[in-house]
């Protein structure tokens, strides 16, 4: 019969409107506007209405999810910045479309490198985010951030000040990541102290 | 044809003796052949030896003495490919007889090494630039060339570190743009005639039919055209509504993405490849770093190689389910069938984002393997995905539109093209298949670890729309049977057999690696001299060659068969244009 393939494929289109109904009754008033709605929705057994309502939900965002990146510092004992980064400059050098500037601070009276940049900027208009300064940085200082609503009227130059972040921050969007850099930390200081210690005795 | 010779005993030198010399220079391979004799050569190699599919040319400026061109030429009953090449001085005016009369589907490749080397071809149909516009100045692939913001040759740039202090590029040049003019440059005075050489390549008649004069109208579509999927144009010649003549025109989204790879280290280029065909960024990624492991000659660690299998595959499945919904798009089903696709796109580029960080710039291999594992709980969620829902969906939109009425009279008969002449235009991937030649790189030359799965190379064989559009449900059930085995068998293990390196060694050398992209087949061109960025670095881009028989596709169809061609064909602007 003619008009049969038409008929079935409007079948598929009618169980789905009927599905969104279904759903819907079937999670009576808890399937928006909760974090458990949106998992629901973004799961293998979604149906109907999949979309989610942004900017009043938002998806999650996973831990491993880049954005520009931003600069971790150590809080101090006495409310001191203790930024981790030395001025190596490896995160400049992979960077493809070269978007980072590093300054490296001299001591003014010997003339040598100091472990902390004066200067970092990092033009946020040619960022790729794709991730390579976090991924290749030696000392876990510079870090992916989650936060993606940065849209501006002006370009978009991240100095020191807009792009120190604290610790503290860096373990509350990436709770594992910053566990592994703690745990590997420590290994690290561990194998130092254990050099230092064969070294005197 | 005659009796096809095997590969490991074809010697072009005991053949050709005089005009063609195995390349001797270390870490490359294939022939030197002598200009002359390269017709001679060429139809040799196609009629008895059997490399019928041409599948890339490229040209590579070794400055300052010599242009190479390089052709990867490969057999459609599978295994390795033969490459040969053209050396020539790089004086101009540099010219080389052109292969279009015995491949035809060189015809576009050989207009961009014209565009962007300045190699002439002798015998060319239509020898006109095709990236960058008529009247640009200069040829930007050659080595002394330099782009308006240029700095210098290879990152990274010194500019940036330990001393960098903060210039916007804007800033560096006098018109505050990315612009770039020709010294003593007017622009009061500067006639620009590009279009008058498109349209004279478009055959011009006039007919008259039963007493009644009638033009033929040409009929711009694009670039600004829904069907175009992007900024591409198409100048049609129009009689009545039968298309007689048609050229494309693209290069609006052009960014000389191989001279920036050249400027780029081997690392750096990685993210760049995710911006080519940017639906299908975890393939484009694997392209590239099977191309640079030959040369540094490393084993990829078993448990990414796994993984890449899973992100490919996952990869594939969401680019085909996009091209079915778009296609119908295309035909005028308006957004249903789309928005189902993208349904189950969505729950792929979570998976997506959550081993890689994002969902469509993926960035996601690194050489020797691949750059994070799969999160906790992942693996259950592809697993729920692939054995569960998308079969079910795939068998969903087969009852939703296969039988569809509408959709068959749209598009059963109107023909794309032929198996012979596929192969004859190099096109590959789902288009060549759905024309009756069952050519998949995964089957015919296997990369990574496809030889170890159970599947079918997807078959169908008339190449209309129709059938086009049935191949792709078939590989959308085939890439799940891959990706149901593949997520049984993936071992525990380190994800790189590599220590993580900024830089890495790149002995010198050539290599070409391919995959069998969503699209058709994704090649890149390496060629490294052992210094830290590569000394050329070219795409073969499917969606860029598959449109070489555009013309020869839409010719006696009508129009509005055009969109429907067109999209399915699958092509992206990203990787068309690069």
């Amino acid at each position: 019969m003619y008009g049969k393939g038409i008929i079935k494929g409007l079948g598929v289109t009618l169980k789905r409107f009927v599905n969104t109904y279904l759903d819907d009754i079937a999670w009576w008033g808890h399937r928006y506007y909760n974090p458990e709605g949106i998992a629901h929705r973004s799961s293998k057994d979604a149906r109907g209405v999949f979309t989610v309502q942004y900017p009043e939900e938002k998806l999650p965002t996973p831990e491993e999810f880049r954005y520009v990146p931003f600069l971790v510092y150590d809080e101090g004992a006495d409310g001191k910045k203790e930024v981790r980064c030395t001025s190596c400059g490896i995160c400049a050098k992979v960077c493809p479309p070269q978007c980072i500037w590093i300054v490296r601070s001299n001591d003014p009276q010997t003339g040598r490198p100091v472990a902390e940049p004066t200067e970092f900027y990092i033009d946020a208009d040619i960022c790729m985010n794709c991730g390579f300064c976090v991924e290749y940085c030696p000392f876990d200082a510079i870090v992916m951030d989650h936060d993606y609503e940065i849209a501006s009227y002006q370009r978009n130059v991240l100095n020191m000040e807009k792009l120190l972040k604290p610790a503290s921050y860096y373990k509350s969007i990436r709770p594992l990541n910053y566990a592994r850099n703690e745990e590997e930390r420590k290994a690290k200081d561990a194998a130092r102290a254990a050099k230092a210690a064969m070294a005197a005795s | 044809m005659a009796t096809l010779v095997h590969t490991e005993t074809l010697d072009l030198a005991a053949r050709f003796p005089g005009s063609a010399t195995a390349d001797s220079r270390p870490g490359y391979t294939g022939w030197i052949i002598n200009k002359d004799k390269l017709i001679e050569v060429a139809t040799t190699l196609r009629d008895e030896f059997g490399y019928d599919l041409l599948s890339s040319v490229t040209g590579v400026d070794y400055f300052p003495d010599k242009m190479e061109v390089v052709y990867e030429a490969f057999k459609t009953t599978g295994g390795p490919g033969i490459r040969f090449k053209v050396q020539v001085p790089r004086v101009d005016p540099i010219e080389v007889p052109s292969v279009t009369s015995i491949w035809p589907g060189a015809e576009f490749q050989e207009r961009e090494i014209w565009d962007l080397f300045g190699i002439k071809f002798n015998n060319h149909p239509d020898l006109r630039r095709i990236l960058m516009w008529e009247g640009f100045e200069g040829h930007p692939m050659r080595k002394d060339w330099h782009e308006p913001f240029y700095e210098e040759d290879n990152k990274p740039l010194k500019s940036r570190w330990p001393d960098g202090k903060f210039v916007s590029a804007e800033e560096k040049n006098v018109y505050k743009d990315n612009l770039q003019f020709p010294p003593n440059f007017d622009p009061e005075k500067v006639l620009f005639n590009g279009e008058a050489a498109l349209y004279g390549a478009l055959a011009k008649y006039q007919t008259i039919d039963a007493g009644i004069k009638t033009d033929h109208v040409v009929v711009n579509m694009g670039p600004q055209h829904p069907s175009t999927h992007g900024v591409f144009r198409a100048a049609v010649v129009l009689d009545g509504e039968t298309i007689v003549s048609l050229k494309p025109v693209m290069g609006y989204l052009h960014r000389n993405h191989e001279k920036i790879g050249e400027r780029n280290t081997f690392l750096q280029n990685m993210p760049y490849t995710d911006r080519l065909d940017y639906f299908n960024s975890m393939s484009n990624n694997w392209g590239y770093s099977l191309a640079v492991e030959k040369l540094m000659n490393i084993k990829v660690a078993e448990r990414a190689e796994y993984l890449r299998v899973i992100m490919a595959e996952l990869s594939r499945v969401q680019n085909h389910l996009i091209l079915i919904g778009m296609l119908l798009n295309d035909l005028g089903a308006f957004f249903t069938p789309a928005l189902y696709a993208f349904e189950e796109r969505e729950l792929i580029l979570d998976i997506f984002e959550a081993a890689s960080g994002s969902r469509m710039m993926c960035n996601y291999h690194r050489f020797g393997g691949v750059s994070r594992d799969l999160p906790e709980g992942m693996l259950e969620k592809i697993k729920g995905l692939v054995e569960e829902r998308l079969p079910r969906k795939a068998d969903e939109f087969d009852r939703f539109l296969t039988e569809n009425e509408v959709l068959i009279s749209r598009t059963r008969g109107v023909n794309v093209i032929n198996g012979e002449d596929a192969v004859r235009y190099s096109i590959t991937g789902p288009v060549l298949r759905a024309a009756g030649v069952p050519y998949d790189i995964r089957r015919a030359q296997p990369y990574g670890i496809y030889d170890r799965f159970e599947f079918d190379v997807a078959l169908r064989h008339h190449g209309d729309i129709y059938d086009n559009y049935l191949i792709r449900l078939d590989e959308i059930r085939q890439s799940l049977r891959i990706l149901q085995q593949a997520v049984k068998q993936i071992p525990e293990g380190p994800i790189n057999s590599q220590k993580p390196q900024y830089q890495v060694r790149v002995p010198a050398g050539e290599s070409y690696g391919r995959i069998e992209a969503p699209k058709g087949e994704l090649g890149y061109y390496v060629v490294s001299t052992g210094k830290p960025n590569p000394w050329r670095y070219h795409v073969r881009a499917p969606s860029f060659i598959n449109i070489t028989a555009l013309e020869r596709m839409c010719v006696g169809t009508k129009i509005a068969d055009f969109v429907a061609i067109f999209g399915a064909i699958d092509i992206v602007l990203g990787e068309l244009d690069r």
